[in-house]
């Protein structure tokens, strides 16, 4: 437990600043990234309108067509606020409760095996039941813990200046590889493969020997390519991963998918039909339009500009988190900065990617966009820990 | 931070930030690029049409009675979708719908199997629409078993009966007119795909119905109308989203015939009285055809053909049963467009005019021997007659073969004789073109016989045509039939070997039969009809014409359709004078005048041909008999044939005699107009008029042809 106090100078100067309550707070409004907080609150302005505009038709209650709205916009409500805890937060307080967030996360995990508990949706048994009809998808939290867990346990040899060690590189590994396994079990491709690229990127900014790096990649290459080999993976998963290459040819579910998807992303054209006119959109031609396959419904409906715009405003996003990352005066941040850059911009573009046939149609939701609560509160969640780290390299500046 | 770090955070940002242009790119090419082409997709998607067909025109006769109308029936058809769901692909509900539709469950199955599948019948009795439409099976069902089907639903499932509108061939007079009129049948795949991407409101559709043949085929777009068609949006679930679109039908127009039903029916009437007439005789009288145009328009005022059939037999669609008793009997193509027969002495008309063309005497006399000898073959008169030099007149009034084959020689030899080449001049089947013979009359319904003229361009056409095949004979020397038979073989050999050699050479015998309609030449009686006709007229060939105008349901006039000219005799006028001034001869001292004896020809002078064209083998000739009248005036052409009937005069020419008198109003010897079958004793100039409602004013009394309760006027 020690090491997670490991005193650094940023800490100290934390401690000073936690001294002047006043000018903290002045501080804390003032060395906020604001180009950041206004994309996140403009595509999550931007995102409601598109779950209103998909849920309007059937997943509103019939008596109220902005019932599903509401829902969502409560689940907003409740991300900002997670999400403005999370960048009052300090890196000693961080660092000392990482462990307990990463067990409690790994606990909350494995709870959808619980029969009565457990929710399987598309397949995937990634869902926890919650009093009020509402569900959890604890995978969204484990993958805070697991970027929160690799740095601390990566930037633990940060004063001497040196690569991570063997054993930190292990660990680091683990911390990220146990619950890979539970997710694998769970059968949500999409996130063991968002988790992966997030622990590959974590441990390469870390600085570990190249040829480490290069065993990992390798490895992980491998392993995909022998776990199609071996027959590991389940036909349909291997379906899924491969349907995009073809859609036309395959009749099957993700190919439906992934023709509407593209009918409806195709249909939209250079100005899109208007906001609640696209026949794919509003028929329901698309499946979960209203939370994996968002996208469609700002191709459809708002056109390539709009959609240009929709994904403008997450490039905006990742790099003012790259910024972050790159101007983070430790190893910590950087490597927290570093977990959320990768993870949002991979999952971005597989789930935009899905949508445009580019990328297989995996079950993930698009950051700040698509509706469901617990993506959304972990997202804002890391868009707090983003500006945890940069409060502290700005007050470090002081 | 390290150096390594540095880099690598860097590459990270880069790779990420490539990423999102590949996403940009990519959106790019889908929206901007190919975004037409996913968003007529979308369309597809989303949008269902309801689509009502329009009441369909009725055809109407000159005068305005009804020949094809529609009237409702209850008819039953089966999914075979939802059937196939059933317990042993519905084999039950078949065997027990067939219980109560009185049908056997062969009939039944064998309609439902589509066109090109194992086991399936040919078509018609196949299925040849779409797979998503339900076939029917049973017209005319009685209401009791109709309401059976519907109550018992898990009994009959797949099967509906409800009341469809369909056609009514039962015209008045009891018209029978199949070969005119046509039928309807279900669309067929490839018409579907002929169309293409069309998205207008009125192309086909997989559950429309189009005519098939006759008049229904040929003017199908105007009958069947604009359907009505409502464009509604749905979503996956198949709810009705939004309304987008409503297209009133529009009713399909009406056809005004050129045909009188009245007429039509003493035609029909008469034709089968011919043919009654060969068989009295002894001959099998098999087949034929009778034609009735105007003169002065190609107008047909009535077409039959022999054997015939009941139009309303493909109301619904035909049993395997019936369809084959149809090909049996023969009775589904018209003999009076479609049939090929050698003219015979009839023919001999373009012989003349040949003659008169190159300049030969048309006043002079010339020698009919009984017999032409060219050494190899013998040429001979009707019954070996001979008359001794006689004027050419005389000559087409006794039909003298001997006079025609000695100008066809004259003009063979001028020619060239048998060193003449392909261009050398052919004065015989020039003219037979000139009076249409060898093409298609342009008659307005479809799959007229274009005939054939032979002649030395048809003689090099068919050595062309089939060299290869000879030449290869004429080496093989037949050596299957050799096996068992070798004179015959070497018959054969010989035979193939000259043909091989020379078989494009227009020889003198050819030239011979030419002259007088044997031979290779064939054509259809409409054809024979337009060329005289033609010579009636002063040297116009129609094109013959069944429909005069096409109206709207609402009875405003959409096009009158004005007579077209196919071609004009280029002749010398003194020659189709001459034409017109011998042949009402024919009919006054010729072969023509047994079946005139009595007509009242000092007022209704009629100009005939008559014609027993020999065939092939030991059949009984084709009996000719082409005539207008009055010759002075000249109104009407009919001509009649029977195969296989004897002579023209005997068979066909008391039948033409009939039918001249019903439309003069001949009673004995008095001539009177009014009691004509045409109402105001001529086709009726104006058109019919349609009331509001669409129902036609058709004329008063008996001349309606509908029969009603206080009998007779």
């Amino acid at each position: 437990m020690a090491r997670f106090y490991a005193s650094t100078s940023a800490d100290r100067s934390l401690v000073g600043a936690g001294s002047r309550a006043v000018t903290r707070g002045q501080g804390f409004w003032r060395d906020l990234d604001w180009i950041l907080l206004i994309a996140g609150l403009a595509l999550t302005v931007m995102g409601s309108v598109l779950v209103w505009s998909a849920s309007r038709a059937d997943l509103a209650s019939p008596t109220d067509p902005q019932s599903y709205l509401k829902r969502h916009l409560i689940n907003v409500a409740v991300a900002l606020i997670l999400g403005y805890i999370a960048s009052r937060l300090n890196y000693r307080w961080l660092r000392a409760y990482t462990p307990i967030i990463y067990g409690a996360s790994f606990f909350l995990l494995l709870l959808p095996f619980v029969p009565g508990i457990g929710v399987t949706v598309a397949g995937a048994r990634a869902w926890i039941d919650l009093p009020g009809g509402l569900t959890l998808q604890p995978s969204e939290f484990m993958k805070i813990a697991v970027i929160l867990m690799m740095a601390a346990l990566l930037s633990e040899r940060k004063d001497i200046e040196t690569e991570p060690s063997g054993r930190d590189f292990v660990l680091a590994l683990a911390a990220a590889a146990l619950p890979i396994g539970v997710i694998l079990i769970q059968n949500d491709t999409g996130t063991v493969l968002i988790l992966g690229t997030v622990a590959i990127s974590v441990i390469a900014v870390a600085g570990v020997r190249t040829r480490w790096l290069v065993g990992l990649i390798g490895g992980a290459v491998l392993s995909i390519m022998l776990a199609i080999q071996l027959g590991l993976l389940k036909e349909y998963q291997i379906a899924r991963l491969t349907s995009f290459i073809s859609p036309e040819s395959d009749t099957g579910a993700s190919a439906y998918n992934a023709n509407q998807a593209r009918i409806a992303i195709g249909g939209g054209g250079l100005f899109g039909t208007g906001l609640f006119e696209g026949p794919q959109t509003q028929g329901k031609f698309v499946p979960v339009n209203e939370s994996d396959f968002i996208f469609t419904v700002s191709g459809e409906e708002l056109g390539f500009l709009g959609s240009v715009i929709l994904i403008l405003l997450l490039a905006v996003l990742l790099w003012r988190a790259a910024i972050i990352a790159w101007k983070a005066d430790d190893q910590y941040g950087r490597l927290v900065a570093t977990g959320v850059l990768a993870w949002l911009g991979f999952q971005t573009f597989e789930n935009i990617g899905m949508t445009l046939g580019i990328m297989p149609i995996t079950g993930i939701p698009l950051p700040l966009v698509s509706a469901g609560g617990t993506s959304m509160m972990a997202v804002w969640i890391a868009i707090g820990l983003l500006q945890t780290v940069r409060l502290h390299e700005a007050r470090a500046d002081i | 931070m390290s150096e390594r770090s540095n880099l690598r955070l860097i590459i990270l940002g880069i790779l990420i930030f490539s990423l999102f242009a590949t996403l940009l790119s990519r959106l790019f090419y889908l929206q901007v690029m190919e975004g037409d082409e996913y968003r007529s997709a979308a369309i597809n998607n989303t949008v269902r049409e309801v689509v009502e067909p329009a009441v369909r025109g009725l055809i109407l006769d000159q005068a305005g009675r009804p020949l094809v109308s529609n009237r409702t029936s209850i008819v039953v058809t089966i999914d075979r979708q939802e059937l196939k769901q059933q317990a042993k692909d519905g084999d039950e509900v078949i065997t027990r719908l067939a219980k109560i539709l009185d049908m056997t469950p062969e009939s039944i199955s064998e309609r439902l199997l589509p066109c090109g599948t194992e086991g399936a019948p040919k078509p018609p009795v196949c299925w040849n629409g779409s797979t998503y439409q339900a076939v029917p099976v049973a017209t005319d069902v009685d209401p009791q078993t109709a309401l059976t089907i519907m109550e018992k639903r898990s009994e009959f499932a797949g099967v509906t009966a409800k009341l469809t509108a369909v056609r009514e061939y039962s015209g008045p007079f009891d018209v029978n007119a199949a070969h005119i009129l046509g039928y309807l049948g279900p669309v067929t795949e490839e018409q579907i795909t002929e169309q293409g991407d069309s998205d207008s409101y009125d192309r086909l559709r997989r559950t429309d119905s189009i005519g098939r043949s006759g008049l229904e085929q040929n003017y199908d777009t105007l009958l069947r109308g604009k359907p009505s068609v409502t464009t509604l949006e749905v979503d996956t679930s198949g709810q009705v989203t939004n309304t987008l679109e409503q297209k009133p039908a529009v009713s399909g127009d009406y056809l005004v015939s050129t045909i009188d039903a009245k007429l039509q029916s003493v035609v029909e009437k008469q034709l089968v009285a011919a043919v009654q007439r060969a068989q009295r005789q002894g001959y099998p009288g098999d087949s034929g055809a009778a034609v009735v145009v105007d003169v002065r328009n190609g107008a047909v005022l009535a077409m039959a053909s022999y054997p015939t059939y009941d139009p309303g037999i493909w109301v619904g669609g035909v049993t395997q049963k019936q369809y084959k008793s149809l090909i049996k009997s023969d009775s589904l193509s018209s003999n009076a467009t479609q049939g090929l027969f050698a003219p015979g002495s009839t023919y001999k008309i373009v012989s003349t005019a040949a003659a008169g063309k190159e300049g030969y005497s048309l006043y002079s006399n010339y020698s009919c021997p009984k017999e032409v000898n060219l050494g190899t073959q013998v040429f001979r008169n009707f019954e070996s007659s001979a008359y001794g030099r006689i004027s050419l007149a005389r000559a087409l009034e006794v039909s003298c073969n001997t006079v025609f084959y000695g100008l066809a020689d004259r003009m063979w030899n001028a020619a060239g004789g048998s060193d003449a080449n392909r261009d050398s001049p052919d004065p015989i089947a020039d003219a037979a073109q000139m009076f249409g013979f060898g093409t298609p009359t342009g008659i307005d319904i479809p799959g007229e016989s274009a005939g054939r003229v032979a002649g030395r361009a048809f003689k090099v056409q068919n050595w062309e045509a089939k060299r290869d095949t000879w030449c290869a004979n004429a080496i093989s020397g037949y050596p299957e039939t050799r096996k068992t038979d070798p004179e015959t073989a070497d018959f054969y050999t010989a035979l193939d070997k000259e043909n091989c050699a020379d078989g494009f050479r227009w020889r003198e015998g050819d030239a011979l039969n030419a002259s007088i309609g044997q031979g290779d030449t064939v054509v259809t009686p409409l054809q024979l009809a337009m060329a005289y006709a033609a010579i009636a007229n002063g040297g116009t060939v129609y094109e013959p014409r069944l429909v005069k105008a096409v109206m709207s349901a609402d009875g405003t006039v959409v096009e009158r359709i004005a007579p077209t000219e196919k071609s004009t005799l280029d002749l010398p006028k003194s020659t189709i004078k001459f034409l017109q001034n011998s042949l009402p001869g024919v009919t006054t001292d010729g072969s023509g005048k047994t079946p005139f004896i009595g007509f009242p020809l000092n007022q209704i002078p009629v100009a005939s041909k008559t014609g027993s064209a020999q065939v092939t083998g030991d059949k009984v000739s084709t009996s000719w008999f082409a005539s207008y009248a009055p010759a002075n005036k000249p109104r009407y052409a009919i001509v009649m044939m029977v195969t296989q009937g004897g002579t023209g005069s005997k068979t066909s020419g008391p039948s033409v005699r009939k039918i001249y008198e019903e439309l003069f109003g001949v009673n004995g010897t008095t001539v009177n107009p009014n009691k004509s079958v045409l109402v105001g004793g001529a086709p009726s100039k104006s058109l019919p008029v349609i009331r509001p409602d669409g129902t036609p004013l058709v004329p008063k009394g008996k001349m309606s042809g509908v029969v009603t309760a206080s009998g007779s006027d």
